[in-house]
């Protein structure tokens, strides 16, 4: 268990050097300098000069790289390039609408993939079952963005039952603003996790163990959750973790087109006004968000299995 | 012997499989009985429609499975005729069963004194005296220092304790009949024998009835009072163990016998092979179903099924010919 941790922990560490190295190359290599950018076409090449220094563009990469690792040790992602204030600051203000938006939608795709995996796996080859079948696969060739301008356009513009655009202030009219961001994010994970349920509860419904269990005269409500349905969810809790990475890229365009703030919403601006710290700090957050999203899923899944609880 | 009381009587039982290419007749006109407080061996090659007599028997059928005749008289009632909520009420009270891969039977999340105490839902004891009852049973089939292993899991036990688990889990409710599906097949023959003397004391202790499946003729001669003897779906022969072994009347009976030593202690653990291969069962052909692999087959054998007929005493039959008064006379 505790090699679990320093294993998960270390990988994690590596993982979030590599994204954000990665990334400082990228940004290294988009043609403009961040300082231009900043103080406009007609800044005097003295200005610039003191700008890079002030931003530490005058030093060299890998030494860029080391302070900046060693000022996240302490916290200290930077400061805006715009405004002074603390990176740490600004995306710890965008982090919750983006995780409430992510879990939103990992909850709803959750709670009615699951069940329709399940009712499929019981009843198969019923019109329900095939209903979910075909809507399931066309969902999933969707990407979300255009399913988030259509349910913009029909559910907000259209019907108007849900508000276009913001996050909405206390909790019902948060909630109100949530629905139509969250129902974009995780139709596709509807389709994809009630596939996944269903095939993996087909395998385990044919198992030995749920005939024995049937053999034993056991009421079927009872064999159908404890001993077929906890096993067939492990592989979609795992799928649900790997996939929250696909989530957040999901999320970003949700936050752009609903004009949502949010992790999504700061780093498209970050980036649009090289705004250097801005999106190192997003993406030091979002990878972030990825290691403990796996971590959960670990964490549940040797909750649900005593064999994955042994090995961790 | 005169026959004791029957527990349990199959009669003229057919179940056909639903299949892409078109119905297989897996069972066909099925009878026997299993007499209170004995153990019958079914005996047959892999295939022969062993498995699915032996869930039919609590109607623990697959989807595809369609009982087409026949009736399994158990305790006064007609177990295909039942609901499901008397079905429900028979399994696992009085009908149990054991199955043959251990590795797989057992809830593999699940603790098995949670299992133990789950299968005795119905019972109106209390926590404790359930415990009570399941480190009980557990210590009955062998496993050692039994309270504390009930906080175990299933893979932390290996597969003949497994198998043992199961038989514990199969008499924890004392049902009147056990009904065991090769549940050695998958151990190797020191740990069969073991389990085999184990289910031997178990039952003249709790005094059930065991229908015991086996491809194995030494297992079902150590074992078994009564034997029945399967192919291609049918029965071709019946009778006491002894009979069977002394007189095997039907040529695929004999023929058995001739591949397999029939003790148990040898390790011959691959199936019995008789040259040639079981008739496909989605065209059933007609005469004898054994004709194709018979070799003292003639020509009648080809126009007309035989029916059981008499071989030594009242309790053996055979569908033969050779036993048919006429060809004998003739
Ligand atoms: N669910 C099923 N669907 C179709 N055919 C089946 C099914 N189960 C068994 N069979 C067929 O029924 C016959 C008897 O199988 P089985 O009862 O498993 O034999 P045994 O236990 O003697 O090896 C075989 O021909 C097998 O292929
Ligand atoms: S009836 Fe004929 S074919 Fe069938 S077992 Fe007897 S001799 Fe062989
Ligand atoms: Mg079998």
């Amino acid at each position: 268990m505790l090699f679990y941790f320093i294993r998960r922990l270390g990988l994690s560490v590596i993982v979030v050097v590599l994204a954000v190295t990665i990334l400082n190359v990228m940004l290294h290599l988009v043609p403009g300098d961040p300082a231009v950018m900043i103080l406009g076409p007609r800044a005097t090449p003295e200005l610039i000069a003191k700008t890079r220094e002030a931003m530490g563009l005058d030093r060299s990469f890998p030494m860029q790289m080391a302070i900046f690792f060693g000022n996240v040790l302490r916290g200290d992602l930077g400061r805006d390039v715009f405004t002074d204030r603390s990176v740490t600051t600004i995306v710890m203000e965008q982090l919750p609408y983006t995780l409430m938006l992510i879990t939103a939608s990992i909850a709803w795709a959750a709670a009615l993939g699951i069940p329709l995996g399940c009712y499929s796996a019981l009843h198969r080859n019923t019109w329900l079952d095939k209903i979910t079948g075909v809507l399931s696969v066309s969902t999933i060739s969707i990407p979300s963005f255009v399913m988030a301008l259509y349910a913009l356009l029909a559910f907000a513009v259209g019907l108007k039952w849900f508000p276009a655009v913001g996050a909405g202030e206390g909790f019902a009219d948060s909630f109100h603003h949530l629905v139509l961001p969250a129902f974009a994010v995780g139709i596709s994970w509807v389709g994809y996790l009630a596939r996944i349920v269903r095939a993996s509860m087909l395998e385990v419904l044919g198992e030995t163990h749920v005939r024995m269990a049937r053999a034993f005269g056991l009421r079927e409500r009872k064999i159908v959750v404890a001993y077929a349905l906890r096993i067939a969810v492990l592989p979609a809790v795992t799928l649900i973790g790997a996939g929250v990475a696909y989530l957040l890229s999901a999320a970003v365009f949700a936050e752009v087109i609903f004009a949502r703030p949010g992790i999504g919403a700061l780093i498209v601006k970050a980036v649009d006004s090289r705004n250097y710290p801005i999106v190192l700090g997003c993406v030091l957050v979002t990878t972030g968000i990825i290691v403990v999203a796996t971590l959960i899923s670990d964490l549940v899944n040797a909750w649900l299995d005593p064999r994955v609880r042994e090995n961790l | 012997m005169p026959q004791a009381e029957p527990l349990l009587t199959v009669s003229d039982l057919s179940l056909d499989f639903g299949t892409p290419r078109g119905r297989l007749h897996a069972l066909r006109n099925v009878h026997f009985a299993v007499p209170k407080g004995r153990i019958v061996g079914i005996v047959g090659e892999s295939g022969c429609g062993k498995s699915t007599l032996a869930h039919s028997l609590m109607r623990l059928v697959p989807g595809n499975a369609d009982i087409v005749a026949g009736t399994i008289d158990f305790e006064g009632e007609n177990i295909l005729e039942l609901g499901e909520r008397r079905l429900r009420e028979l399994r696992g009270q009085r009908i149990s069963m054991v199955f043959q891969d251990p590795m797989t039977a057992l809830n593999p999340v699940t603790t098995i004194g949670r299992q133990m105490y789950e299968i005795q839902y119905r019972s109106k004891r209390s926590s404790a005296e359930k415990r009570t009852a399941a480190i009980e049973m557990l210590e009955r089939v062998g496993i050692p220092d039994a309270a504390s292993r009930l906080d175990a899991y299933p893979h932390h036990f290996s597969g003949g304790m497994r198998q043992r688990l199961c038989i514990a889990m199969a008499l924890l409710t004392r049902p009147a009949l056990l009904v065991a599906d090769e549940p050695t097949t998958a151990l190797d023959a020191t740990l069969e024998v073991q389990i085999i003397n184990m289910l031997k004391d178990l039952q003249s202790d709790l005094g059930c009835s065991v229908v015991f499946v086996s491809h194995h003729l030494g297992t079902v001669a150590e074992l078994c009072d009564d034997v029945v003897v399967m192919y291609a779906g049918e029965v071709v022969e019946k009778g006491p163990v002894r009979e069977i072994f002394h007189r095997p009347s039907h040529p695929y009976t004999q023929a058995l016998f001739e591949c397999d030593p029939g003790r148990i202690k040898e390790k011959t653990r691959e199936l019995p092979t008789i040259p040639g291969e079981l008739p496909d069962l989605r065209n059933v052909p007609g005469g004898c179903i054994f004709k194709a692999r018979c070799p003292k087959a003639f020509g009648r054998c080809e126009r007309e099924h035989p029916e059981p007929y008499v071989a030594e005493g009242e309790d053996h039959v055979a569908r033969c010919f050779l036993l048919d008064e006429e060809e004998v006379a003739a």
